[in-house]
């Protein structure tokens, strides 16, 4: 009986849109392509928001990507996304 | 290991890469190491008018660590290939 470590259940996510989570105030959709045990990710179809507080007032940005390669050291959490 | 051969079927090709102080380069990738430090040839920097200083510089060396972002070209990923590599690199790095 083999355990299932938490980078095997990012497998299950392959070809799948995730929803992740960055440093910096930063999130990003899109459909993972690839990752590695550093959280290194490839996303395809990707959509980055950028939140900042402009004079106390919560601003969101968003960015949009065909293909993207997020370097791991900046990833959170990755997981399915809400809607 | 498995970005690294990534990196390596991307060179001669042109990427933007995004750094984690908002500098954003575009360039012809030259080379890659297993850190994935990378060398980008014939650089123009998106932002110029922020970061000036980089308008003379046309060839550089970008430490991996200080990389946030890589963007690609769709057409320049065989997106099934990669799915597997990903498949097998989570299968070899359990032991």
């Amino acid at each position: 009986m083999s355990m299932d470590t938490p980078l095997d259940l990012l497998k299950l996510n392959l070809d799948e849109k995730v929803f992740v989570k960055l440093r910096g105030a930063r999130e990003m959709t899109g459909v993972l392509q690839a990752f590695d045990s550093h959280c290194n990710i490839v996303l395809s179809n990707a959509t980055e928001t950028i939140y900042e507080l402009v004079d106390g007032e919560l601003k969101s940005s968003t960015k949009g990507s065909e293909m993207v390669f997020v370097r791991g050291d900046s990833v959170t959490l990755i997981t399915t996304p809400s809607d | 290991m498995l970005f690294f051969s990534f990196f390596k079927t991307l060179v001669d090709q042109e990427v933007t890469v995004e750094l984690k102080n908002d500098i954003e380069l575009k360039g012809t990738l030259k080379s890659v190491d297993q850190f994935l430090n990378l060398k980008l040839d014939n650089i123009s920097c998106s932002n110029e008018s922020k970061y000036p200083h980089l308008s003379s510089v046309r060839n550089i060396f970008i430490r991996g660590s200080t990389v946030r972002y890589v963007y690609l070209n769709k057409n320049m990923v065989d997106t099934n290939l990669l799915q597997d590599a990903a498949r097998r690199e989570a299968m070899s790095a359990r032991k």
